[in-house]
């Protein structure tokens, strides 16, 4: 099977990889770069454990070739953290108890970061439409809603410290 | 509720503290099964079945042998030289791990392969040829029990039908004399489908055996490691597997719901090819094979009858029900219970006379059935009682609440043996459906109905005032084959006064790290912060029968008090020592001894742990530790009432929750947010069998279903923003009076949806629609009464 050398910009740092041209890029990021903060729920691009930001944008890594990733910029559950500090998405599903096995966490995490990044105020429809394509057994959504509520917020108090 | 006795800082019970698991799950530094490599490490891949029941003819293994990177293919024969092809189920029945002659559902393991890449086995897979010959399927278990059904079972020498068993409890003389004085009887036929529980994190194992030295560990998504330990020993005794010298680890598990109770095919072919390979061996199911080859829950076809007098008192409640087990009885129920806890389907009412029976039966589909986040067919049990209940309440024009009202068991009554044999614990109905009323405005919602109904609108309200039976149990008739289901806690308490705690339980989401540590810190006054709680290997942890039916507090919870108990009598004599006094003469408050009457003279249980490593008494041993193995006299019966509004789409017959108010009484409370949230996901996952989720099966035996492109689990856009509150009864015979949580609301909360869509629909002549409640369902119906617009 052909192989294809692809670089990646995963969580600001600069990866590269030899990779077979039908390697799923969760596999990449999983068993190449050992990020294993990224899970696999399903087969059909429905569950949502896996999504990761590519370019911004949330995707389901689990029907994205390592290929498509080729000099392009991820960013998964393990770049949220920066300099020893939480991102308050992750403060929020801490402190709001957003979740209870832990599973789909962080693809809903990296989920409504990008909801945040184009929508700082979103109402509870928004965060609920938004999170639709991720599956959670544990939760019942509602203190997920509360997390990203609590992120929201924390960022608009951020913004405000810095102007 | 009542304050709680330990500051923040102790964080003891009653304090929403945050959990202790979290940070690692928030920074996807959690480590689920399939985030463990080990070195050199091969992958096991499985041929699935596309026949629900066929013979095998040949397979031929000769491509796939060649391609590249694969080890070896491993079929029924391979597995049959070390008599390993067949394996029991914990019902004492057989399943086959790989098959030599035949199969027996759709997606059946037929053969494995084991190859150096996840990719190169799942190419191998592809290359296996079988060769079937079909056979005629059993789909239908009724049909299943007809004269002259195909016999399924022929490894079964002497089995000449499909029935696996007939299970009865109560008196079936006089609930028939009950039912013939009745003024009004009501029969309802209730099918509860076959679901799967779908955890998000699927089903997998490491196997790792180490030929130098003869160990086997097993790191697999396992919600009760010991048993499944023991159960190896037991099945693998013959081929040199000595128990001391097998391991299981249970890692983070991404969610159990009772699907991670059972032994799979896939966890004994990996451990079969470790043993021989001498490599640690992976196998990981996907969502299609989790979905169509585990087990799954429910299928109960039930008939129930109801018999009142006019005024509205139940006098009688008769049951029969057929359930589908598929080709094998897997489910997974204390071995004295071929129909788990289903006897508890009086439910919360009085009612003097009761009869239950149900038959198990074979038919072409996967084997089960386990719990679906509850314990043991409670779920269908008290679907069966609150359903019926409201068809009652309509066969006399009562209103359903009242109707309850008037049946519950007093609160006076408690203890109460039930007609069919239990004793419940604790209980007060009134208050917990009176609270719901009040939060719902239900007085209001009835005004808004009737306005809405003459508008041609279609609203609906349900009640379910739900029962469960939990926390199994008591030795007497506990027991999963022959190890009574106790479960255990051991507390080390360091000399600077830590402690780690471990239990034979393992958390899948439940938070049992901070709730565990927050009962150790309210027995010993340690700061939860400062226990270390862990399970769930084998090697470390204390036996113990694992966590699925809401046994964890209940039982291993239970053993975590009485451990600490153990360990604070033992400190009461160090501190005595210390501070010079007798034992009698010392006053506990969490977290110190102090003498009567000389508050000043005290001594913390950190200066204690520290006295007891360093100054301990003459003739006492030293160290701080204690082991509880904690037998309970009962089980638990937590409770609530929940009342659900919906609105009916008259144009695509969509179903929307637009409240649900669920007010819960699970006892005394360790973590109000975490028992909250347990109530949230219990919720939604009431709500999914109810509207969305079904596996069935056509014909041929062939899944409807398999996948999640057409199982539908729910997500955040139709689940409803709960309203949760609670009453507090406590058990009195729990420990801490706690009486467990995690399934009251998947229990609870199918009928309330199911009598709120047949609420809505009921001024047409609805009585009953069967869960789930599609979209399709309710639009054929108001087709057929001439509404849908």
């Amino acid at each position: 099977m052909a192989t294809h050398k692809i670089r990646v910009t995963v969580n600001g740092a600069a990866r590269e990889a030899e990779v077979e041209s039908r390697l799923l890029l969760v596999h990449l990021l999983r068993e190449e770069f050992r990020l294993t903060g990224t899970h696999i729920g399903c087969d059909t691009t429905h569950c949502g454990a896996c999504t990761v930001l590519l370019d911004g944008q949330p995707v389901k890594s689990c029907t994205v070739l390592a290929v498509q990733a080729d000099g392009r910029q991820v960013e998964t559950v393990e770049g949220l953290e920066k300099d020893g500090k939480l991102h308050p998405i992750q403060e929020g599903f801490w402190q709001e108890h957003g979740l209870q096995c832990g599973y789909c966490t962080p693809g809903m995490m990296m989920t409504s970061c990008a909801l945040l990044a184009r929508n700082a105020n979103p109402s509870e429809a928004e965060i609920r439409e938004a999170i639709s394509g991720n599956l959670c057994r544990c939760t019942g959504y509602l203190n997920i809603v509360k997390a990203v509520q609590y992120a929201a917020n924390k960022q608009k108090e951020g913004a405000h410290v810095a102007a | 509720m009542s304050p709680p006795r330990t500051s923040a800082e102790v964080s003891g019970m009653g304090h929403s503290m945050k959990r202790k698991e979290d940070p690692r799950f928030i920074r996807g530094k959690g480590n689920y099964i399939d985030d463990i490599q080990l070195p050199g490490m091969l992958y096991l891949d499985i041929v699935r079945s596309p026949f629900a029941h066929a013979k095998i003819k040949s397979i031929n293994t000769d491509k796939a042998s060649k391609m590249p990177g694969v080890l070896a293919v491993i079929t029924g024969e391979t597995l049959a030289k070390f008599n390993l092809h067949w394996m029991p189920t914990l019902m004492s029945d057989t399943q086959m791990v790989l098959p030599t002659e035949k199969v027996m559902y759709q997606a059946q393991e037929v053969a494995a392969v084991v190859a150096t890449s996840r990719y190169a086995a799942a190419d191998a897979i592809e290359a296996v040829e079988v060769d079937y010959d079909p056979l005629p399927v059993v789909v239908d278990p009724f049909k299943a029990l007809e004269p002259g059904a195909p016999v399924l079972r022929t490894d079964k020498k002497d089995k000449k039908d499909n029935r696996i068993f007939h299970w009865e409890a109560g008196d079936r003389a006089g609930t028939d004399k009950a039912f013939a004085e009745a003024d009004v009887v009501v029969k309802q036929d209730v099918y509860i489908p076959r679901i799967h529980v779908a955890s998000i994190e699927t089903c997998g194992c490491i196997a790792d055996f180490d030929r130098v030295n003869g160990k086997l560990t097993v790191y697999m998504t396992t919600q009760a490691p010991h048993a499944i330990r023991t159960v190896f020993a037991l099945v693998a005794g013959h081929v040199g597997l000595s128990e001391e010298k097998i391991r299981i680890v249970s890692p983070d598990i991404g969610g159990g719901f009772g699907g991670k109770v059972p032994v799979y095919p896939g966890y004994v072919i990996a451990v079969a090819a470790s043993v021989v390979i001498g490599k640690p061996v992976k196998w990981i199911e996907d969502r299609m094979e989790n979905l169509q080859a585990d087990s799954f829950a429910r299928d109960y076809h039930v008939h129930a009858e109801l018999a009142a007098r006019k005024d509205g008192t139940m006098t009688a409640l008769r049951i029969k029900t057929i359930a589908d087990h598929g080709y094998a009885d897997a489910a997974a129920n204390p071995s004295k219970f071929p129909a788990g806890l289903f006897s508890i389907c009086t439910g919360s009412y009085d009612l003097k006379r009761a009869f239950a029976e149900v038959d198990g039966v074979y038919t072409n589909k996967p084997p089960g059935g386990i719990a679906y986040r509850c314990s043991f067919r409670v779920t269908e049990a008290v679907h069966t009682i609150e359903r019926i209940t409201d068809v009652l309440a309509q066969e006399l024009k009562m209103d359903p609440a009242q109707l309850r009202l008037k049946n519950f068991i007093p609160k006076e009554k408690f203890p109460y043996k039930s007609a069919l044999g239990w004793e419940y614990d604790s209980g007060d109905y009134p208050a917990a459906l009176k609270k719901a009323m009040e939060i719902a405005g239900y007085a209001q919602l009835r005004k808004e109905q009737a306005e809405k109904r003459a508008r041609g609108e279609l609203m609906g309200i349900g009640i379910s005032s739900f029962t469960e039976i939990v926390g199994a149990g008591p030795s007497k008739h506990f027991d999963i084959l022959g190890i009574k289901m106790f479960d255990s806690c051991e507390i080390r308490v360091h000399p600077t006064g830590k402690a780690i705690a471990r239990f034979g339980t393992k958390s899948q989401g439940q938070g049992h790290e901070t709730t565990y540590a927050q009962i150790v810190a309210e027995e010993l006054g340690i700061p939860a912060a400062h226990v270390q709680v862990e399970e769930g290997d084998t090697d470390t942890a204390p036996y113990g029968l694992g966590t699925y039916a809401s046994r964890s507090t209940p039982t291993a919870g239970a053993a975590g008090a009485m451990a600490a108990r153990k360990i604070r009598d033992k400190a009461r004599k160090i501190a005595a020592h210390l501070l010079e006094c007798a034992e009698d003469d010392l006053v506990w408050e969490p977290g110190k001894f102090s003498v009567k009457g000389a508050p000043q003279r005290s001594k913390t249980i950190q200066e204690i742990a520290f006295a007891a490593y360093t100054n301990h008494p003459p003739g006492m041993e030293a160290g701080l530790e204690a082991v509880d193995y904690y037998d309970p006299p009962n089980l638990t019966f937590p409770f609530g009432s929940y009342i659900c509004v919906v609105d009916i789409d008259r144009g695509t017959g969509m179903v929307k929750i637009r409240r649900f108010v669920a007010v819960d009484d699970c006892g005394n409370i360790i973590n109000p947010m975490i028992v909250d949230g347990q109530i949230h996901g219990g919720l939604a996952m009431g709500m999914a069998p109810a509207l969305l989720e079904e596996i069935s099966y056509d014909e041929n035996g062939n899944i409807q279903g398999g996948s999640f492109m057409d199982y539908l689990l729910p997500t955040a856009m139709e689940t409803p923003r709960w309203e949760t509150d609670k009453t507090v009864t406590p058990s009195p015979h729990h420990p801490f009076g706690a009486k467990g949580v995690g399934e009251s609301a998947t229990v609870g909360a199918p009928p309330a949806i199911a009598n709120a869509v047949v609420d809505a629909l009921a001024h047409l002549g609805v009585k009953h629609i069967d869960i789930p409640i599609t979209p399709e369902k309710v639009w054929r119906i108001l087709k057929e009464k001439g509404v849908a617009e």
